[in-house]
């Protein structure tokens, strides 16, 4: 009791001054924060969204431009491009789903299972980032020669009759969409594993002395307590995948019919020198995955953990 | 309310629980050694022991959270040994509560309801609620609640579902002393009421001897004395239940001789007796053992008398005064030191007084002469003595 009626003693005689120093502190820690944010990503949005209403110079070169109010950039993309857009996100959320069916298992193997044997874990983690230490394009490009028609995955399938004599994997919506899962399991697997690697097992024991079969515990308890875990892991795998540009592309798993979102960007930006309707693009992409994620956020009840 | 929940899929009373030579070892370490013991339904058991002697591993075993390495566990008569532990007809009340952090209060008591299909969980588990007194939570989520509060929180999710078989690990460890008598006999109206079979598992010796029809004493994971709490305490079997259940002055000593079913036990130079019917021991090494509050104290040298043990004279040599009753130590060559409780008559005797002991020697006992057994493993003694 008395130990009670004294614990708000030191933060009662605290006055203002040392607070006040302490919140300049904290400013000054963040300036570095600010000033970075501000050249790097307010400026180039800035600027983005000012080429996005450019029109083209009258009676100038391909690729000149000057600054207007030209909004119907937007509507023409939307008429050109709707079909690719669409894809993108079809694209992205297959890719998506199939890195969560794969990446879950994995974070629960490597973050549950292994969790008495350190060593194990530990090795298994660099294993999931192993990928990384070679480019990614080339590691597409190597999936490209393996599932090319006339690689040893094809040759085998068709010996078997799973596939007809004349079937291509490379440059179907199947070999792309393979590529953004392929690509993306690590960013989906290592949010899971966090969340995982500290699930607190004596709940799951909880839940199956209070009659639930694994099945149930799974979706009543353990599936909730790592929500943070799925939703950054898809988040972290969607957004990038919605604007990839490299599997979808003809020189990798794609082709033209299987063209997404970034790819026409890329071809507005580099090829085309559209750059009005490359910068508007790119920002219809930005708002409708901000009001996606939102959406999505929202409904999965955690806004407080982002 | 045992005719009211029939047909809902409830226990309809306790069942008994059989441990057949269970055993669990773990590599390089035996943490319930050969245990074999017997709950009646409806009974009131508690496991009493000192922290690390294997008491939530056993209730692990019986939970189905464990298996044994060895032996039979039956529930009812009916062999469950193998089964999991969600086909298991028990539920516990975890040591650490291990509430669902995800899910309000009511929604935690209401989730054994739901998986079992009862009907109306939300009504049961909202009585439920109020029968700990945190009906008014209800909407809360676990980590907004006190320690104790999560505790009732706990007990009310395991009670609520009427398992023929409650398993309860320090269920109130974390209360503070008035609630913790109220939920004391919350706990054993609940339990008498419904007639279930509870399984209470303490290291508060306190509490195993107010609450428990029958109580086991558990050391380095066997069962050293089972019985009703008067009987243990009355009539200790081994030195681990003499010190660990209440008090004891122990003199370790030789068997002398025997005569008229009384043993005559030299301590040193001193000989003490003992009735042979409470002597677990009738020749050679022995230790004989008396409850300092069956001592009496005395200014002047007692007259001899039949049946009574006189020793001294010795010093006070520490009196603390506990409101009832006074702590005496006296120190008796020979035989050492000897706590003395005595009842407070407003006649205290001072430190550094000349006194004499005396006690019947009916309530002297015999057991064997054992290794001092490390206080320091008591958790709660320990706790007090170092706080001394
Ligand atoms: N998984 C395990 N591996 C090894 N030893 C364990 C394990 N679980 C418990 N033990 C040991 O078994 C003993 C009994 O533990 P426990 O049943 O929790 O004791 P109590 O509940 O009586 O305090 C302890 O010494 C503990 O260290
Ligand atoms: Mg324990």
């Amino acid at each position: 009791m008395a130990i009670g009626a004294f614990s708000h003693g030191p933060s009662g005689i605290t006055t203002d001054a040392p607070a006040q120093r302490s919140s300049r502190i904290a400013w000054l820690l963040l300036l570095p924060g600010i000033l970075y944010l501000v050249l790097f990503f307010i400026v180039p949005l800035f600027s983005l969204v000012m080429t996005s209403f450019q029109e083209m110079v009258p009676g100038g070169f391909i690729g000149e431009y000057q600054n207007a109010f030209r909004w119907e950039n937007y509507t023409e993309v939307l008429g050109m491009y709707g079909e690719h857009t669409l894809r993108s996100f079809l694209y992205a959320a297959t890719a998506t789903v199939i890195a969560l069916i794969i990446g879950y298992p994995l974070a629960y193997f490597i973050g549950v299972k292994l969790r008495r044997y350190p060593l194990l874990q530990s090795l298994a983690l660099v294993l999931v980032i192993a990928p990384f230490f070679i480019s990614f394009l080339l590691r597409t490009l190597a999936w490209k020669q393996i599932l090319a028609d006339e690689g040893f995955v094809i040759a085998t399938m068709k010996t078997l009759q799973l596939l007809p004599d004349d079937a291509h994997i490379t440059g179907t919506a199947i070999s792309v969409i393979f590529g953004l899962a392929y690509n993306f399991i690590p960013f989906m697997t290592l949010p899971l594993y966090t969340t995982l690697e500290r699930l607190d097992l004596r709940l799951i024991e909880a839940g199956s002395d209070l009659y639930a079969n694994p099945f149930t515990t799974f979706i009543k308890v353990t599936v909730p307590l790592t929500m943070p875990g799925i939703i950054s892991g898809t988040l972290l795998t969607f957004i990038p995948a919605a604007g990839d540009y490299v599997n979808a592309s003809a020189n990798f798993l794609g082709s033209t019919s299987t063209a997404m979102i970034g790819n026409v960007i890329e071809s507005n930006f580099l090829v085309l020198q559209n750059f009005p309707h490359a910068a508007s693009l790119s920002l219809i992409l930005m708002s409708v995955i901000l009001v996606l994620v939102s959406a999505y956020v929202k409904k999965s009840g955690t806004e407080d953990l982002l | 309310m045992v005719a009211e929940v029939s047909g809902r899929g409830f226990a309809q009373s306790g069942a008994d629980l059989e441990l057949v030579n269970v055993s669990k070892r773990y590599p390089g370490f035996t943490a319930v050694d050969d245990l074999s013991l017997t709950i009646p339904a409806g009974s009131f058991f508690a496991l009493l022991g000192p922290s690390g002697c294997g008491k939530t591993t056993t209730l692990r075993l019986i939970a189905g959270l464990e298996e044994p390495s060895a032996g039979t566990i039956l529930v009812g008569g009916k062999d469950i040994t193998a089964t999991k532990a969600y086909q298991r007809p028990v539920n516990t009340v975890f040591q650490s509560y291990a509430l669902f952090p995800h899910m309000t209060i009511l929604e935690n008591v209401a989730f054994g309801l739901k998986r079992r299909k009862i009907a109306d969980p939300i009504k049961l588990a909202t009585e439920a609620l109020e029968l700990v007194e945190l009906g008014h939570l209800a909407q809360r989520k676990p980590q907004q609640l006190s320690g104790g509060q999560q505790q009732r929180v706990a007990l009310a999710r395991a009670v609520v579902n009427r398992p023929a078989l409650l398993l309860l690990d320090e269920p109130l460890g974390a209360l503070d002393l008035k609630l913790r008598r109220q939920m004391q006999l919350e706990l054993k109206a609940i339990q008498s009421e419904v007639g279930l079979t509870f399984l209470h598992v303490t290291h508060d010796q306190e509490e195993a001897m107010t609450m428990a029809d029958t109580v086991a004493v558990m050391n380095k994971g066997k069962i050293e004395q089972m019985g009703a709490p008067a009987e243990l305490y009355e009539l200790p079997f081994t030195r681990f239940v003499a010190t660990f259940l209440g008090q004891s002055n122990l003199f370790d000593g030789v068997v002398t001789g025997q005569n008229d079913g009384t043993l005559t036990v030299a301590v040193g130079s001193e000989n003490l007796l003992v009735p042979s019917s409470r002597s677990q021991i009738s020749a050679g090494a022995i230790t004989v053992g008396v409850r300092p509050e069956k001592l009496e104290i005395h200014r002047e040298a007692p007259k001899a008398a039949a049946g009574r043990q006189i020793v001294g004279p010795g010093t006070v040599s520490d009196t603390s005064f506990a409101g009832v009753s006074t702590q005496y130590v006296v120190q008796v060559p020979v035989l050492g030191d000897i706590t003395v409780f005595e009842q407070n008559d407003g006649d205290i005797v001072g430190v550094g007084e000349q006194v004499w002991l005396s006690w019947s020697v009916d309530h002297a006992f015999g057991i064997p002469v054992e290794e001092t057994f490390d206080e320091n493993d008591l958790s709660t003694r320990a706790l007090a003595a170092t706080v001394k």
